[in-house]
């Protein structure tokens, strides 16, 4: 009796059933998710990079650095989630009278992390790497507002997506889908630990964004260069800015669900419980108050990605810029206002469906219309099919099927059939894939000579849009079939042999996905193993239109030597067009630039401390983390030495090499955009 | 630039197979999604289990609603299919003969048209959603005619049917008189479901603690896929059952039959039930403690208590 007594003081709820034993999959993705660390701690060891990964990366406050590591991640929990996907096709091609190989928990546990991941752990963080990377370049600044909130943001983040990791090893994730609707979640029907790593992770991540979208916010409302105004900023920035706004009012709802959750959960309260009075209504409600303006978050940045790369690649002013950036601001404002139709089979009277589901068409009006201006950019341009434009034409037809689709959704007495059906499985994925994946994706190809000094390769790139493409038309129109003849999601087994066909060929075009992200990799490879090859350090390899181009590839820690002035949109196509841009300027000054701080990963530590602890119930581990978090954060705010100065002759001796090699440079003609020939100096004739 | 000339001439056979290769991949996108929807399309017409293939009259409503909106959705559609490929391919960089104004980005009358057509289209659609939604209303009867009243409550992992002006009740099966109305109550004594069947319309979630409604009808005879669309654990794929909708005189002789196979519902037979186990064979029951459904509502309307109205000490204290 003593020794449990202290075992539970120690370890709280973990014993040896947590082990992952029970099935020789678990086991393996386990043993999988273990390799992987000790891999990394050994590569980490091998090279003697343990004080570059602390000084470089981890306590580095650098905009450009945690957007890097922000996609990093994003492609980590990915190639995750893409697996789970995969697993879960292939029970589905098994599962017609039969069993098939996956048992229904841990089916359900696949589609919960599955959901998960990829909307906290994969697009979160996949968007919020690209606009901390590329918006205060596009605006013309030095770093975010608050850059040490940065690095937290990017702690929680990462914290949690450690947390969707170590539930591999230790105990079950949820069996409640994504949503985690109670009261299925609730104690009383879920004792397990998986509703708790669910909402620990998620909690996380709902903080990280809040932090995310204020700092966005607010360094775009203050930090833009002299002369960019509103009316000036490149598109990715004002969907940056919508998004971080949309950010700031949508997550909050989402961490106060899951922390009531939490409470009936830990303290026996009862705010969604079946009994004591508790309405689980209040719960969707709240989730769906965030869930909304969400899926608006994700699409948001890939529509400000695509808005640059239909230009770029069109060689070409944007069609519209104004009635984009209006409809930017109406997704942004109606998305609010349309959280009702994820329920419109839960008993309101029929007015309110109505009204919810005509103001859900109602975001269709400006998202059709940016669609229009985009194919307006092509007109009378000079389109090429490099590898982000290629996605962003697979997008455009793709994208508008899922319209299609969701305006079927919002029409409730539709809705009524098909709810809860693959139908609407089919609808979601049909707009987060080529919206969000194919935006990110693209955006990942365009901007990663910016960030590393050399293009990605563009065969492979071009195999990975075909394998997505079809893949996806493969993996998903099946699914819309399945649904419309009445199959529920999440099921794990079915007996009505109509789907049986359709899931075979929902398989193979999963398999053309994993292709796809083979393909992913093998392209990462490839380029860097061909980086002098494929270098175009100049900075400028599209031919870009905006600021970030300006600079050299990577950039410098400061980005800029001289803060710009612009006159003008598309300042540096202008720039470039009068022959001004590479130009020394007259003098160069000190530049003062914020420290390094060790907040960041200090608090990474207790995050994951803490929430790892409330799962396991190891209150030491837990009460010890939250502690240490806030006495990271106390702590700071004594700290008065938080800024380093890079000295006028260490700014003039970077950007004296950079300009000798941009005046040694044969600019490139478009033609040759793919070739060893382009170092990133553009030639200025289309 | 050494070597430039020898990397990739823009004549060169290489740049030609490129050429056709972007065309194609252009090409494939567009050709994939047609063939898909139109795979789609054909597919549902002939599905079994769907609104597509109607057997009653909410169904049918629902189905050519569903054919209404992607009619209208089309007008702003079919010319994203048709200009995207169009005029990627038309202004394509290598086409020297196409026009190129890159100072070009705005147009009046093509604001008009590309903010216009999707307003009017919100405005249709609008017209189209609203009374529909009120004239599909699942709360709102079929017709004007007594409608047969059917309980539903939803256990782990089965559906449970009362049939209160019967006084019987079924598990996996739930029989009813095709041509007439049926009014289902439905209420859960376990985590949230839906209540679905496919063939004959709306689907509407069923909660504990809170009843609500359904009206649905069969013009047709037939046995429908029933089912519950949200998870709710382990024997989720196996909560289905059949609704069958029969004639008049059948539905009599399945009622008979009902009560001579059945035993009654008592407690200890519900207590059964409420177990989290799949049925895999139908389950009757010929007779069914009177009030059960609504004590099993009761059971979460205030926190585990009766509400106060139906408590004894309340009733003597107004005496």
């Amino acid at each position: 009796m003593v020794d449990s007594t202290w075992w539970h003081l120690l370890f709280g709820n973990l014993s040896a059933g947590a082990l992952p034993f029970y099935s020789p999959i678990a086991t393996g993705a386990a043993a999988l998710v273990v390799a992987g660390a000790i891999g990394v701690v050994l590569l980490l060891n091998w090279f003697g990079g343990w004080k570059w990964l602390w000084t470089e990366w981890l306590t580095s406050v650098d905009h450009k650095k945690i957007g890097i590591v922000f996609v990093a991640i994003a492609l980590v929990m990915f190639s995750r989630a893409v697996i789970e996907a995969i697993m879960m096709r292939l029970q589905q091609a098994m599962g017609f009278d039969s069993p098939g190989y996956l048992p229904p928990d841990h089916f359900s546990q696949l589609f919960t992390t599955h959901g998960t991941i990829m909307v906290f752990f994969m697009a979160m963080p996949f968007l919020t790497g690209l606009i901390n990377y590329v918006m205060p370049l596009q605006i013309g600044t030095r770093d975010l507002s608050f850059p040490v909130m940065n690095s937290v943001s990017l702690a929680l983040t990462a914290a949690g997506a450690a947390l969707m990791m170590v539930s591999l090893d230790l105990g079950k994730f949820s069996t409640g889908g994504w949503s985690g609707y109670p009261p299925y979640t609730e104690l009383s029907y879920n004792p397990g630990v998986g509703p708790d790593y669910w909402i620990w992770a998620v909690t996380l991540s709902s903080i990280s964004s809040t932090m995310t979208g204020i700092n966005f916010a607010v360094t775009i409302y203050k930090k833009r260069c002299p002369g960019m105004h509103f009316l000036r900023m490149p598109l990715f920035t004002w969907t940056a800015l919508a998004t971080s706004i949309m950010m700031i009012f949508a997550m909050p709802p989402l961490t106060v669900a899951t922390l009531l959750l939490a409470c009936d959960r830990y303290l026996g309260m009862h705010f969604f419980t079946n009994s004591g009075a508790g309405n689980m209504m209040n719960f969707v409600n709240l989730f769906w108050l965030f869930g909304h303006p969400e899926v608006y978050i994700l699409i948001l940045p890939p529509f400000g990605v695509y808005s640059e790369l239909f230009s770029t690649f069109s060689a070409k002013r944007l069609y519209g810029y104004l009635s984009l950036v209006y409809a930017t601001a109406a997704i942004a404002f109606i998305s609010f206002m349309v959280w009702v139709h994820h329920y419109f089979t839960m008993g309101q009277s029929a007015d309110i469906n109505a009204v919810f589901g005509i103001a859900t068409v109602a975001v269709g009006v400006p998202t059709g219309v940016k669609i229009y201006d985009w194919m307006l950019t092509m007109y009378r341009g000079r389109v090429r099919f490099s590898v982000p434009m290629l996605w962003s034409l697979a997008f455009a037809i793709t994208f508008v099927i899922g319209g299609l689709t969701g305006v079927l959704l919002a029409t409730p007495p539709v809705d009524y059939v098909v709810h809860n059906t693959l139908f609407l499985v089919a609808h979601f994925h049909n707009m987060i894939i080529p919206g969000t994946l194919f935006g990110m994706l693209a955006g990942y190809h365009f901007w990663f000579p910016k960030a590393t000094g050399f293009r990605l390769h563009e065969g492979w790139g071009r195999f990975i849009v075909f394998c997505f493409v079809i893949g996806f038309y493969l993996a998903f129109f099946p699914l819309y079939a399945m649904g419309l003849e009445g199959m529920p999601r999440r099921t794990q087994e079915y007996y009505d042999p109509a789907y049986y066909p359709w899931a075979i060929v929902a398989m193979v075009g999963a398999g053309f996905i994993f292709l796809g992200l083979l393909g992913l990799l093998t392209q990462l490879v490839v380029s860097i193993l061909n980086r002098d090859k494929l270098a175009c350090h100049i900075g400028d390899p599209w031919n870009g239109r905006s600021l970030e181009w300006s600079v050299s590839a990577p950039p410098p820690e400061y980005n800029f030597a001289v803060l710009p002035r612009v006159e003008g949109r598309d300042s540096f196509t202008a720039a470039k067009a009068v022959d001004i841009a590479y130009r020394r300027p007259t003098r160069y000054e000190a530049i003062e630039m914020p420290k390094n701080s060790a907040v960041g990963p200090l608090i990474a530590f207790a995050s994951f401390s803490c929430a790892f602890g409330l799962v396991w119930h190891i209150w030491w581990m837990a009460s010890g983390g939250f502690v240490m978090a806030w006495l990271v954060v106390i702590a700071r705010s004594f700290v008065r030495d938080t800024r380093k100065v890079i000295s006028a002759t260490e700014v003039e001796r970077i950007e004296k090499r950079w300009l000798r090699e941009v005046a040694l440079t044969r600019p490139v003609s478009r033609d040759d955009e793919f070739t060893c020939a382009n170092k990133g100096l553009a030639e200025t004739t289309e | 630039m050494p070597g430039t000339a020898s990397l990739r001439d823009k004549h060169s056979p290489m740049n030609e197979a490129r050429q056709i290769w972007y065309r194609g991949s252009v090409c494939r996108v567009f050709i994939a999604a047609m063939l898909a929807s139109g795979l789609c399309a054909a597919c549902s017409g002939s599905a079994q289990a769907s609104f597509l293939a109607p057997g009653g009259p909410i169904a049918a409503q629902e189905g050519n609603l569903f054919y209404w909106v992607i009619g209208l959705m089309m007008i702003v559609l079919i010319p994203v299919f048709v200009l995207v490929p169009w005029f990627a391919w038309r202004y394509r960089r290598s086409n020297s003969r196409s026009e190129y104004r890159p100072g070009w980005d705005f147009s009046w009358p093509l604001e008009f048209l590309i903010w216009g057509v999707p307003v009017l289209l919100l405005l249709g659609l609008a017209f189209l959603i609203w009374p529909n939604t009120v004239r599909l209303d699942p709360y709102k009867p079929v017709d004007g005619t007594t409608p047969m009243e059917v309980q539903v409550v939803g256990l782990d992992w089965k559906w449970l049917f009362i049939y209160p002006e019967l006084n019987i009740a079924t598990v996996k099966e739930m029989a009813f008189p095709m041509e007439r109305q049926v009014h289902f109550a439905i209420t859960s004594d376990t985590v949230m479901q839906s209540f679905f069947i496919p063939t004959l319309g709306s689907q509407v979630y069923a909660m504990a603690g809170m009843v609500t409604q359904l009206h649905l009808k069969a013009d047709r005879a037939g046995t429908f896929k029933g089912e519950n669309n949200q998870f709710n654990g382990m024997g989720f794929q196996d909560q289905k059952f059949a609704a069958i909708a029969l004639p008049a005189s059948n539905f009599k002789d399945w009622v008979r039959k009902v009560r001579e196979l059945g035993r009654p519902l008592d407690e200890n037979g519900y207590k059964a039930l409420e177990e989290r186990t799949t049925v895999k064979a139908p389950v009757y029951f010929s007779s069914v403690e009177p009030g059960l459904f609504r004590k099993i509502v009761q059971k979460y309307a205030l926190g585990n208590r009766q509400p106060l109205a139906s408590r004894p000490d309340r009733q003597e204290a107004r005496r």
